[in-house]
C-alpha cells in the first residue's frame, strides 16, 4: 500500500515544509550576524543579544508582555474551559445559537475590528487603557480558541465514566473534578499553551486596547520595524521563537508519555 | 435523580462565559454602530454625541437625534473606501486560492503518509502557527527585498540579471497571506482527506479510470468540506489583514484593514474607522455565518 506514498507526495511535503520553515530558519541564523545588515553574511556574532539584553525599553516590554500573557492565558482557559462544556454538555438553553455564535465568530473576525469595538467599549464605560484593558483583551479573543481546543476533547470523551461515578454517589463538581478534569487536561494544557502564545504575539488588538505604559513586545518589534529591520529585532524574535519551540515540544513530549503510560496501563488491565 | 448543587453548577457553567461573551464582544459591536453614527469631535473621547443618562432622558433623545449616516454617505462619496473594500476582497480571494494550490498537495502528501509519521508531520505544520504573526511577516521582508536573499539567490544563479521587486508589491502581499495562513489551509484539508477511504480511488483506477479524473471525480469532491472550511479560515480574516499589507505591501496598497488602522491611528477619526469596521463586518457577515455552521456541523458529526 506504499505505493501511495508516491515521489509526488514527498516532494509536496518536502518542498511544503521548506517552504513554511526556511523564513523562519534564515531570521534566526541571521540574527547571528556580525554585520548591521540583515542580508550580508559578515561573521558569527552574539553581539545583537548582548544589546538586546541592555536595551531597557525592550526588556520593560517583555516583561509587560509575559505579564499579559500568564494573567490572561490562565482567565481564558478557565472561561474557554467552562464555554466547551456548556456546548457539549447544554444541548438545549436559552440563547445556545447565539452562544455558540460568540465562541466561534471571534476566531475569523478581523483583529481590526476586534480592537476596535473593545477600544470604544472601554471608552464608553471610562476605563482608563493600561496594563488592565490589554489584559481584558487578551482574554476575550483567546478564550474561543481554549474552547475550540477543549470542545474538539470533550466530543469524544467517554460519558459513561462520569455516570458511573454519579451512580455511585460523587456530586457533580466532585466528579468533574476527579473524572472530567484529568481525561481533558491535556487538551486544557494545550489551551493555554495556545492562549499564551496568541497573546504574547498579538499587535493589532494590543495597539488598540492598550495605553501609556503598557507597551508589549510585538508593538515594540512592530515600532522598529517600520524604522528598518535591524539584526537587534531578529534576536530578539530568535529569543520568542525559541520560547515557544522548547514549551511545544516539551509539551507534546509529555503528551506522548502519557500516551504510552495509559497504552500500557490498558494492556496490564487486560492481562490482568 | 439530579444533585441539587447541580442545577446552580449548571447556570454558572453557561452563565459566566456567556456573560463575558455579551459584554466584550457583542455588546462592543453595538457601540462600534452608535459611533460610527456620530459626528467627529475635537475632544475626549473625540466624537459627539456620546449618548448617556446625563441630562436626563430628553437630553438622551436630543441625543439620538443628532445621529446622523453621514458617516456612511461619507465612505461612498470618496473613492478611496469603496476601493479599499473592493482591492482587499480581491487580494484576499486571490491569496485564499493560492494558498488552496498550495495547500491541497501537501494535505494530500500527508494524508497518505505512513500513520507512523502522521503525527509528526502534523505537528510541524502545527509549529510555525505558535510562532509570532509578526515575526512570520517580518522574516519575509529581508528575503524580498530588492537586495534581499531571493535576489541574491537568484542573480548568484544567474535566473535573473536584474534584482526583481517584489516587496510593496501585490505579490509580495500574496506571498505573505499564503505564508501566514498556510496552516489554516491545510489542517482542515488534512482531516477531511485523512478520513477519506482509498480504496475508492484504487477501484476506480482498476476499473480503469485514469489517476487525474479519480481525483476530480472522486478525491476533490470528499475533500469539499475541508476545502470550504479551509477557504474561509483563510479568506475572512485575510479581508481585514492589517499586518500584511502594511509591512508587505508598501504605501500604495490599498487594504481595508489598513485604511480602518490610519484613519483610527493617524487621522484620530473614530467615527468614520467605526463606519468602515460595520461595513467591513456587513461583508463578512455571510462567511462568517457559513463557517460556524460548517464548525456546528463538524461538531455534530464529532459526536
Amino acid at each position: 500500500m506504499n505505493s501511495s506514498w508516491s515521489r509526488f507526495n514527498i516532494t509536496a511535503i518536502v518542498l511544503g515544509f521548506a517552504f513554511l520553515y526556511l523564513p523562519i530558519v534564515l531570521l534566526v541564523i541571521f540574527s547571528f550576524n556580525e554585520s548591521k545588515l540583515v542580508t550580508v553574511w559578515g561573521g558569527f556574532s552574539t553581539k545583537w543579544y548582548v544589546s538586546l539584553f541592555n536595551n531597557q525599553g525592550l526588556m520593560d516590554a517583555a516583561w509587560v508582555t509575559i505579564r499579559v500573557g500568564l494573567i490572561s492565558a490562565t482567565m481564558a482557559t478557565v472561561l474557554g474551559t467552562l464555554a466547551a462544556l456548556a456546548l457539549t454538555r447544554y444541548t438545549r438553553f436559552r440563547g445556545r445559537v447565539l452562544f455558540s455564535g460568540m465562541v466561534f465568530a471571534p476566531l475569523v473576525m478581523p483583529e481590526v475590528i476586534t480592537g476596535l469595538s473593545l477600544l470604544l467599549l472601554f471608552v464608553a464605560v471610562g476605563l482608563d487603557r493600561g496594563f488592565f484593558t490589554l489584559t481584558l483583551a487578551h482574554i476575550t479573543f483567546s478564550m474561543c480558541f481554549v474552547a475550540v481546543v477543549v470542545q474538539s476533547r470533550l466530543v469524544t470523551f467517554d460519558r459513561s465514566l462520569e455516570e458511573a461515578a454519579m451512580d455511585l454517589g460523587a456530586p457533580p463538581v466532585k466528579t468533574f473534578f476527579q473524572i472530567t478534569l484529568p481525561v481533558i487536561l491535556p487538551a486544557i494544557i494545550s489551551g493555554w499553551m495556545l492562549a499564551f502564545t496568541l497573546s504574547i504575539d498579538d499587535l493589532v488588538i494590543s495597539s488598540f486596547t492598550s495605553g501609556p505604559g503598557a507597551t508589549t513586545l510585538p508593538m515594540k518589534i512592530y515600532s522598529q520595524v517600520r524604522l528598518g529591520v535591524t539584526p537587534e529585532i531578529n534576536a530578539a524574535c530568535t529569543i520568542l521563537i525559541a520560547i515557544v519551540a522548547v514549551g511545544v515540544i516539551a509539551a507534546s513530549l509529555v503528551n506522548k508519555r502519557r500516551e504510552v503510560q495509559r497504552l500500557r496501563d490498558e494492556q496490564a488491565a487486560q492481562r490482568g | 435523580m439530579k444533585h441539587p448543587l447541580s442545577a446552580i453548577t449548571d447556570r454558572l457553567v453557561i452563565a459566566v462565559p456567556y456573560l463575558w461573551l455579551l459584554v466584550f464582544f457583542l455588546i462592543p459591536f453595538f457601540i462600534v454602530f452608535k459611533i460610527s453614527l456620530s459626528t467627529t469631535a475635537i475632544a475626549m473621547p473625540p466624537y459627539t454625541p456620546t449618548l448617556g443618562l446625563a441630562d436626563g432622558f430628553s437630553g438622551l433623545l436630543s441625543q439620538i437625534s443628532e445621529l446622523s449616516f453621514d458617516n456612511y454617505l461619507w465612505l461612498t462619496q470618496d473613492a478611496l473606501y469603496f476601493n479599499a473594500y473592493v482591492s482587499s476582497a480581491i487580494i484576499a480571494g486571490i491569496s485564499t486560492f493560492l494558498a488552496l494550490l498550495v495547500g491541497y498537495p501537501i494535505a494530500y502528501g500527508m494524508a497518505r503518509a505512513p500513520a507512523t509519521i502522521r503525527p509528526t508531520l502534523l505537528m510541524l505544520v502545527i509549529l510555525p502557527f505558535w510562532t509570532s504573526f509578526l515575526i512570520r511577516v517580518y522574516a519575509w521582508i529581508g528575503i524580498l527585498k530588492p537586495e534581499g536573499l531571493l535576489n541574491q539567490l537568484l542573480l548568484a544563479t544567474g535566473i535573473i540579471d536584474q534584482p526583481l521587486v517584489i516587496l510593496n508589491t501585490h505579490s509580495a502581499i500574496f506571498i505573505g497571506i499564503v505564508y501566514s495562513y498556510l496552516p489554516f489551509m491545510i489542517l482542515p484539508l488534512y482531516s477531511a482527506l485523512e478520513k477519506m477511504d482509498y480504496s475508492l480511488i484504487e477501484a476506480a483506477q482498476d476499473l480503469g479510470c485514469p489517476p487525474a479524473s479519480a481525483f476530480w471525480k472522486i478525491t476533490f469532491p470528499l475533500s469539499l468540506p475541508g476545502v470550504i472550511a479551509g477557504c474561509l479560515l483563510v479568506f475572512i480574516p485575510a479581508v481585514g489583514e492589517f499586518v500584511i499589507p502594511d509591512l508587505l505591501g508598501g504605501s500604495q496598497t490599498l487594504m481595508i484593514g489598513k485604511t480602518l488602522w490610519n484613519e483610527f491611528f493617524a487621522n484620530r477619526d473614530w467615527p468614520v474607522s467605526s463606519a468602515v469596521a460595520v461595513i467591513l463586518l456587513l461583508l463578512l457577515v455571510v462567511p462568517i455565518m457559513f463557517f460556524q455552521q460548517a464548525q456546528a456541523r463538524a461538531q455534530e458529526q464529532g459526536r
